[in-house]
């Protein structure tokens, strides 16, 4: 029998971890490294404003109109037209190819129908096989072909479309990319950097044997649990602090809510994710498997399930019913609500009280299956 | 048949099949001697593509919408049916204060809202014409641009057709965009990604198994007596990769016949051109999985090692987002990345029905850099093992 819990045992556990990392430098130092490289390529490579898409154009009409139409295409930043068909049949293999996204077929007649009263058809043959993208290009596609045909038949009449709808975007009024991805990222990158720094290292100790050891001791499991814990909470709120700082300083993503509440709900967010990292390592016994483990429960759910970058209310009830345990899912609502809405506690309270959940969960997680395993 | 131990450490003459198949029998077993492994080979490539196919999915439908209807007529009626019974959106609340919409869009309970002023009915008949307030929650960047953009096209429509029925004199409408699309009619995100989710099994279970594999019996002290061992460099490796080749294909096998059978993605290419990609591919990835297991020391930095390349690969591949929406810099920089090839590889053979005609230069690609990168690894392996 043990007796009761000591804070010295605690810390003695700690410090061990402590030695283990710094030896072990490349480690140590990865897992500082990583997160801001994956901050960074994501919020580069990451865009949905998609510009410039290839298109070329099959104008039978060749008249003034049609003309004006292409120009429209070409004097938005949204497309580039790289090159006029002569043959309609010519259409295909620049698709097959890839070489443009978009043909635009003008059919002759154009400019009588439209001055006719029209309706004048054109046609847009799209390349599918990138569904978003093919998506976004037919959505300019139409707003600059909507655009042209009023102020072709408005304008020659001078009335007023009936209706104009204004919008406004807020929380992110250019509809950056960066805003949306970078405070997600972060949620990710904490629970993939927290996974994986604690999914070793007690399967680590079972595999050389040092766990016989260690359970010989008097250390109680909670402290063994809380001790191997501690090292890498430190280094996963650095890592919060330094990816929140290339999103504010690089991304220039606008940070507008209280940074007190950010740390706060960071700090009980990374306990859980650290704590579900012990536990697949005591579960497991062996790193490979718990390598296994830690990227299907770990990275999935929180780059999929999370809305990160796909909503959750476009999937299907399934799947919708299942992320509802997705912890990533809340903090990222949460992250989004400080940086871009700036707003606090008031309207988060359900979310940090959520991620004050997570993380007794993610500890009393690890402590079973530690207790279970060590007997 | 194999040589004595007076050989070993020296120079062993020729190349043993004897010698590999005994090394693929021992890892197959050491990797299946834990029973939940060879579940964790087959279950996770089964969630993972099921997640994908159905969670990865960027057009918008019943988008939470909230409605302040100042007019309360029945064109402003009409224009809110209209919205709905499009699909793209669902009214979730009624307000009559501009404040409950801040609150809303605040607490995410709405994503958009509309916003019908005084006198909208009859504005639409007057010659200045009326707007509507529209106003979007832009914290998803990509569904609030699609969104919005449906909206104003349905307001649009919606209004040419009230002021036309109003009596007005209004212009009919002047160009009709019919749009095409080819490859994929139904525009459906599935047939993009599913098949890319192979590339990225391979990916991750060709670096994982293998990263880990060499640093595991370094680790543990085995390495060093399979170094006094007859084992030749190149036997070690083969018989270190050939258990994750077996295992990789067996994978994208599963995932192939799960995405053509459940996922109804179209299979409009050639299988033995598919298997013969794949199989450079997984050397590829063969080959950087043991070149990280070569330089690190224990498992934990093999791990991390791992997602410092499995990652930025994964994102430069163009497995979501395509190569061409990068920025130009990125899109030099995924030149030098296998996975990009082989995506434009899988995609092309299962959606377009490329064949080696159009498919040639990707899989030059990976023919140089597949055997190249195990090249690599085994030179990699002698520095550190002599």
């Amino acid at each position: 029998m043990r007796n009761a819990l000591s804070l010295g045992r605690l810390l003695a556990v700690s410090r061990k971890e402590v030695l283990h990392l710094r030896r072990d430098r490349r480690s140590l130092g990865l897992a500082f490294v990583l997160p801001a490289i994956m901050v960074l390529a994501f919020g580069w490579v990451i865009s949905f404003d998609i510009r410039h898409i290839k298109m070329a154009v099959y104008d039978e009409d060749r008249s003034q109109a049609s003309r004006a139409l292409v120009d429209a295409f070409t004097s938005s930043s949204y497309f580039v037209v790289t090159g006029h068909l002569d043959r309609y049949g010519d259409a295909e293999p620049l698709l097959d190819r890839g070489a443009v996204r978009l043909v635009l077929v003008i059919p002759p007649r154009f400019q009588a129908r439209l001055s006719g009263g029209g309706p004048a058809p054109v046609q847009a043959l799209v390349d599918g096989s990138d569904a978003n993208t093919a998506t976004i290009a037919l959505a300019y596609a139409r707003g600059i072909v909507t655009a042209y045909a009023s102020r072709a038949v408005l304008g020659a009449r001078r009335v007023a479309p009936p209706v104009r709808a204004e919008t406004r975007v807020w929380y992110n009024e250019e509809l950056k990319s960066s805003n949306m991805i970078v405070p997600g990222l972060i949620a990710v990158v904490m629970m993939i950097i927290a996974a994986m720094l604690t999914s070793l290292t007690i399967a680590k100790e079972w595999e050389r044997g040092t766990m016989e050891q260690l359970a010989s001791t008097p250390v109680h499991p909670v402290e063994v649990v809380f001790g191997k814990l501690l090292p890498y909470l430190g280094i996963g709120m650095i890592d919060v602090l330094v990816t929140g700082f290339i999103g504010d300083v690089i991304f220039a993503v606008p940070f507008r809510g209280s940074f007190l509440f950010f740390v706060g709900a960071s700090f009980f967010f990374l306990v859980g994710a650290l704590g579900i990292g012990l536990a697949i390592s005591a579960a497991t016994k062996s790193q490979m498997l718990a390598i296994q483990v830690a990227m299907v429960a770990t990275y999935l759910p929180s780059f999929l399930l999370s809305g990160f970058m796909f909503d959750v209310a476009n999937m299907p009830t399934a799947l919708q019913a299942i992320a509802l345990f997705v912890p990533a899912r809340y903090f990222i609502t949460a992250v989004r609500g400080i940086f871009l809405k700036g707003v606090g506690p008031e309207v988060l309270w359900p979310y940090g009280l959520g991620m004050i959940l997570f993380g007794i969960a993610g500890l009393t997680l690890a402590t079973r299956a530690f207790k279970k395993e060590i007997g | 048949m194999t040589p004595g131990a007076a050989d070993a450490g020296r120079p062993r003459p020729g190349f043993s099949p004897t010698r590999v198949r005994e090394m693929v029998r021992k890892e197959l077993r050491q990797l299946f001697r834990d029973p939940r492994m060879k579940r964790m080979l087959i279950g996770p490539p089964l969630i993972q593509l099921i997640v994908f196919g159905y969670a990865v999915n960027t057009d918008i439908r019943d988008t939470r919408t909230a409605v302040l209807d100042r007019d309360r007529t029945v064109a402003s009626r009409q224009l809110v049916d209209a919205l709905t019974s499009s699909g793209y959106f669902k009214v979730v609340s009624y307000f009559e204060r501009p404040d409950e919409i801040v609150n809303a869009l605040d607490h995410g309970r709405a994503a958009i809202s509309i916003e019908i002023p005084h006198g909208f009915a009859a504005g639409l008949t007057s010659a200045r014409g009326t707007s509507v307030q529209v106003l979007v929650d832009g914290t998803s960047a990509n569904s609030a641009n699609i969104a919005q953009g449906y909206a104003n096209l349905i307001v649009q429509r919606l209004g040419l057709d009230l002021a036309r029925r109003a009596g007005a004199a209004v212009p009919p409408a002047g160009v009709d965009l019919r749009a095409r699309a080819w490859f994929n009619p139904d525009l459906k995100s599935r047939a993009y990604n599913v098949p890319a989710v192979a590339g990225m099994i391979i990916m991750m279970m060709g670096l994982s198994l293998t990263s880990m594999s060499v640093v595991r019996e370094r680790e543990i002290g085995t390495l060093e007596q399979l170094m006094v061992s007859p084992l030749r460099p190149a036997e070690l490796i083969l018989g270190k990769t050939l258990p994750v080749v077996f295992i990789t294909m067996a994978d994208l096998a599963l995932v192939s016949a799960v995405a053509i059978l459940w996922f109804d993605v179209p299979m409009r290419g050639s299988f033995l051109l598919l298997f013969t990609g794949s199989l450079f591919f997984v050397f590829a990835a063969l080959g950087l999985g043991l070149i990280i297991s070569a330089v690190s020391n224990t498992q934990q930095e093999a791990f991390m090692s791992m997602f410092f390349f499995f990652f930025p690969i994964l994102i430069l591949g163009g497995f979501m987002f395509p190569v061409a929406n990068m920025p130009e810099f990125f899109q030099w920089l995924s030149l030098l990345n296998p996975l990009r090839y082989y995506l434009e590889f899988v995609r092309g053979i299962f959606l377009k029905g490329a064949g080696l005609a159009a498919l040639w230069p990707q899989l030059l690609a990976l023919v140089v850099m597949g055997p190249g990168l195990l090249a690599l690894a085994v030179t990699r392996f002698h520095k550190t093992s002599a």
